[in-house]
């Protein structure tokens, strides 16, 4: 009897855990089927590296090379604006900040990981956008850099705290080693500490720049959303997500538009599995 | 000459009462090693000396250190941790070259000249007793040398920096017998130039290398003397009965 139940229990963890993979597997499948439909009209070249989206003029042109773009210029200025920040705070938590000091701010950032998106999109949109028009002096405050400082706010809370953990998880002595030769504290950090955890700061960057890439709402509402290709990080543009999410409730469904979308979300598929591939590398090496 | 005197020394990690009234002296150009068993506080002990035990968030500390008269908290953590080197149980080379460890110290205290930081490196490896060994594989990593041999690494980056005192913890306690040897003629010969504090569980260690020899029971310093005494007639009960392996 005990034996039997054993076998059902393994069982049907057995189909819970086949169950996400299925489902990855169904989902996977059905975004080839729907979005390899539009090679049937545009080839790849030309879809991926077309300087026009005009889904819905005649005959369509869609080229998502501007989406492209405009998701790059978006995610590189997040990063550049997250990574020093949040790498920086993932050592004064870790190495620096006396213990009080250290439970606030490790609540401060999971309580910034709660924010929806949609708030911090709005929050953005009613402070951060007039800013940038003001500062820049720019036409419109709805820009590629508007969205870059608001996805490094949601690109923080994943840098930091695996950051902090793979600073955590140095061993001690390597520290101690490197004081009891008279380094500083810093020069312990900097010289020993931060080599050390190397590939878990890595893998937190990649992280955290997935989150970006696949992120919609807040893009959406203060990038602009304009679909061309853009020539400074102060012009407005339109990302992946932000052109899905815009778009696909007004597509006709089977149509050129409707299967191009799709398309689009297997570019970010690809996108976002490549940087989690890599950060799933970097988190292996460490062990 | 006196190097370190210790008065009065009571060290807290919270409630847990780790050194209590510890007096002593330490000379210069002498090995004194420090037994004890687990918990008898010969680490906290030795930590104290280099100021490592203050990077724990609860430690108290009353009495005083004095490195050649001076309250050791009256130097500059930095330099005092310069002058009071520390060789640790686990070599622990860095992901560099075997030069660029041995160099690495001497890099952070500002040393930047080529030449000079060669002559180091070499002076450093040579007192280590590891220069002929390595000398051809200077630029291979350090990880590549073997256990005994990242030990005497680990001695040679400490005596790079320009120390005054060598502190070691247990520095043979992952080491094969014949690595421990020369780690500890190694030993003998530093301590020509410098003061050296050897803190082992290994009581025939103590007893082949130390001119003097300091028993710790749970905090106290129960017994301080020449070695040769401390193993031939020592003066405490616990020290006889430590040495002759009955409890620890």
């Amino acid at each position: 009897m005990r034996k039997f139940k054993e076998f059902i229990i393994e069982k049907l963890i057995l189909i819970c855990g086949l169950a996400s993979i299925f489902f990855v597997i169904l989902i996977f499948l059905f975004l080839l089927k729907e979005g390899l439909a539009v090679f049937k009209s545009v080839n790849l070249l030309k879809f991926l590296f077309g300087k026009n989206w005009y889904p819905i003029s005649e005959p369509a042109q869609l080229g998502i090379l501007p989406l492209i773009l405009g998701s790059l210029l978006v995610t590189i200025g997040a990063a550049v604006i997250s990574v020093p920040i949040g790498v920086a705070c993932a050592m004064y938590i870790a190495e620096v900040a006396p213990i009080k000091i250290k439970e606030v701010l490790k609540a401060g950032i999971e309580l910034l990981a709660a924010i929806p998106s949609v708030v911090l999109g709005f929050i953005g949109m009613v402070t951060l956008v007039p800013w940038v028009k003001a500062v820049f002096k720019v036409p419109t405050g709805l820009t590629a850099l508007s969205g870059s400082i608001m996805l490094a706010f949601m690109a923080m809370p994943t840098i930091v705290s695996i950051s902090e953990d793979a600073l955590y998880s140095v061993p001690k002595s390597y520290k101690e080693g490197a004081l009891a030769l008279g380094a500083t504290r810093w020069q312990a950090i900097w010289h020993v500490m931060l080599p050390a955890a190397s590939s878990g700061i890595l893998a937190a960057v990649m992280l955290g720049i997935g989150r970006v890439i696949g992120e919609t709402m807040a893009v959406m509402m203060i990038t602009g959303n304009s679909a061309v290709i853009p020539h400074s990080i102060l012009e407005p543009v339109r990302t992946l997500t932000a052109t899905i999410a815009a778009e696909m409730g007004e597509a006709v469904v089977g149509s050129e538009h409707y299967f191009a979308l799709f398309a689009v979300g297997i570019v970010l598929f690809v996108i976002s599995f490549a940087i989690n591939v890599t950060a799933d590398l970097f988190l292996h090496k460490k062990k | 000459m006196v190097k370190f005197e210790i008065h009065d020394l009571n060290i807290w990690f919270g409630s847990l009462h780790a050194i209590k009234h510890v007096n002593m002296e330490i000379l210069s150009n002498e090995i004194l090693s420090v037994i004890g068993p687990a918990n008898s506080g010969k680490t906290t002990f030795l930590r104290t000396l280099n100021r490592l035990n203050e990077l724990a968030t609860n430690y108290k500390i009353t009495g005083a250190a004095e490195l050649e008269r001076e309250d050791i908290r009256g130097i500059e953590i930095e330099e005092l941790r310069r002058k009071v080197g520390m060789v640790f149980a686990l070599p622990l080379p860095l992901p560099l070259s075997v030069f660029d460890n041995v160099a690495y110290g001497v890099r952070m205290h500002g040393e930047r000249g080529k030449k000079k930081l060669e002559e180091k490196v070499e002076e450093a490896l040579r007192q280590a007793y590891l220069w002929e060994e390595v000398k051809d594989r200077l630029s291979e990593s350090a990880f590549k040398l073997s256990g005994g041999q990242q030990q005497r690494l680990c001695i040679a980056r400490t005596l790079a920096v320009g120390p005054e005192v060598i502190l070691f913890d247990e520095p043979c306690s992952g080491l094969d017998p014949i690595s421990t040897a020369k780690v500890e003629d190694a030993m003998v010969k530093l301590k020509e130039k410098f003061t050296v504090v050897l803190v082992t569980n290994n009581v025939k260690q103590a007893a082949r290398v130390a001119d003097k020899t300091a028993f710790f029971l749970s905090g106290e310093l129960v017994e301080l003397d020449n070695t040769d005494r401390i193993f031939t007639a020592p003066k405490d009960k616990r020290t006889d009965g430590y040495i002759r392996g009955k409890f620890g």
